[in-house]
This record gives C-alpha cells, structure tokens and sequence, in this order.
C-alpha cells in the first residue's frame, strides 16, 4: 500500500451500503443552520456513479413538485449521516441520464428480484 | 529561511472540519541532513547545504564521496543551497525533519521543475484566444494573427510572445496551505498542485511572502 492510498484509507467510510444506479435510496444528510445540526432527507433515484476511492460520487435524482432535482454526493463525504437502499431497480445501463427525458408512467424502473 | 527537500507523490482529496472536500498533493519531504555551513566570515553570506535521499556508496562519484565524508554523512542523490540568518545555529550532520520546519494550518512555498509540455502554440502557451470557428476562418483557429507591423519597423520586435517550448523550468509556487504534517512517516499535505510530475523533487519552504 502506497503513501496515497493509506491516507485515503483514513477518509473512507466502511458503513456505505452497497448500492448500483436504479436503486432508489435515501440519503440522510447533516445539515448546520445557525449552529444546530439536523438531518434532512434526500430520496430518489440513483442515477449514475461516477469516480472511485476517495472521489467515489452518486448521482439522485428526484422530482420535486414536479420539478426534476439532482443532488451529486461524494459517497465517502462526512456530511452524509446514512445511506438507506429502498428498493433495487433492474436497469441495463450504469448512467441513467435518458430519465431527465422522461417523466410519469415512462420514468419507472422495474423492481429487480433476485 | 527554513526549508526541506521532497519528493511530489501524487494528488488526492480529504474531508476538513466543515465536511468540505480539499484537493491536496501529497509531498514525501527529508529528512535532510546538513552537508555544508557557509559563514559570512568565510563565505561572505550564511547559508546551510542540506542533501536528500541516500546514495549508495558504490554509486557516489569521487567528488561527492569526498564532499559528503567532510560532512561524515552517506552520500546523498540531491543537493540545495538554502540561504539562513545564523548559520551558527546549524551543524554539520544535523538531521533535519518535516517538522521543524513546516506546522499543520501554515503557509509553504514550493519550488520545482514544471511538467515539460512540448513545443506547444500561443493559446496554451501565452493564452491568447485564438480566432474564430467560422465566419470563413480557414486553418488559422488557434493561430496567433498579427505579430507586427510591416516595413516600419520591418522586424518583429524582441520578446514577441509566440510558440516554443513550455514547461520543464523552474516554478515556484507561493502561500500553499500546509494541510497536514506527518512526522512519524515524513509525509506533508499541500492544499493544491505543485510543479513536476510525481516522483519530482521540490524544495518546500516556510512561506517567504505571507502577511497574515
């Protein structure tokens, strides 16, 4: 193990669930307003992953009063309190970008059973 | 001046207090040991020599042996000159680490060899924006246009930035952030890039410029 790569070893998180694009997953993430922290809620689809190591990010997106938001998360970021797998999506593709595209009945992903 | 040579390992990114992600280049820095005191009484100036990553001795020149055994240290693959106040304060052999001279939320020059980038043209090399995509531009996209007048003066004039070779010289970088120091295995984190690739050698200093 090189230099590089023990230091990183130190910033990884060993509680991150093991997730692909199509799940859908809540992200609780610790926010500090006026110096009290919460925890707000960020669900949706997993859209794309991108990176690795240290860098690792997850794309989400979720449909907010009608509005499509996309939310990019470093996996390993301490700002992130939990992340929770709702449901495993069956899809055929690592980057799902042809969702921005679709929206209602179109936008479903099937349920994966294994 | 207080400063240390290192060797540029690679780039990676930490989470800081605030949960922010922090680009830093990790730099494998001494320890040094101190070869040569120059005196202003002897030298006319104060400086120390100090020598980074051991030789074998079967590899030093005759030279070099000779001028590392003055010193009674191995000899060592590089050299640098550091200008110091008291040199008095330093002896030969001495053992310099990371931390005596750099400290975890401080300012770090550093200086090196930048990353040779070839016989490169005028947009990369000076920034200048080129011309058009279309309107009729025809091959001359990232050419430079003009570069003077005609036959007054009937010369280019010295200095005009043009293309040649970039890179591979000598950079220093001023007021990185020191993000971290690690003691016990000699290791430094930069906020930020430092010139040359990995594997180059750089000389960190404590910042020479920095005003608060």
């Amino acid at each position: 193990m090189n230099a590089i790569d023990e230091i990183e070893a130190a910033y990884l998180r060993d509680d991150v669930p093991e997730f692909a694009p199509g799940d859908t997953v809540r992200v609780d993430v610790r926010v500090i307003e006026g110096g009290r922290e919460r925890i707000q809620s960020f669900e949706g689809v997993v859209i794309a992953k991108n990176g690795g190591g240290i860098r690792e990010t997850f794309t989400v997106r979720k449909l907010s009063f009608g509005v499509g938001v996309e939310r990019i998360f470093p996996l390993h970021a301490p700002i992130i309190d939990k992340i929770e797998v709702l449901r495993r999506g069956d899809v055929r593709r690592a980057k799902l970008y042809y969702l921005r595209d679709r929206v209602g009945k179109a936008a479903r992903i099937k349920e994966r059973r294994d | 001046m207080k400063a240390i040579i290192g060797e540029k390992l690679g780039m990676t990114q930490v989470f800081d207090d605030e949960n922010r992600a922090i680009p830093v280049t990790v730099v494998k820095a001494g320890p040094v040991r101190v070869t040569q005191i120059k005196r202003p009484e002897t030298d006319g100036y104060g400086a120390i020599q100090i020598a980074f990553k051991e030789l074998a001795a079967s590899k030093a020149t005759r030279p070099q042996a000779g001028h590392f055994a003055k010193a009674g240290v191995a000899p060592h693959r590089h050299v640098v000159e550091v200008r110091v106040d008291d040199p008095d304060a330093y002896e030969l052999g001495q053992e310099i680490n990371v931390a005596d001279v750099l400290t975890e939320g401080g300012k770090a020059d550093v200086t090196g060899i930048s990353k040779g980038k070839g016989f490169a043209g005028v947009m990369k090399r000076h920034g200048f924006k080129g011309q058009g995509a279309s309107h009729g531009a025809h091959k001359i996209h990232r050419a430079p246009g003009s570069i003077g007048a005609c036959a007054t003066p009937a010369r280019v004039f010295k200095g005009k930035r043009l293309p040649g070779r970039m890179g591979g010289e000598r950079t220093t970088i001023l007021n990185l952030d020191v993000v971290k120091v690690d003691a016990e295995r000699n290791l430094v984190m930069l906020k930020g890039a430092v010139p040359g690739p990995k594997g180059a050698v750089v000389v960190i200093r404590e910042a020479v410029k920095s005003h608060g």
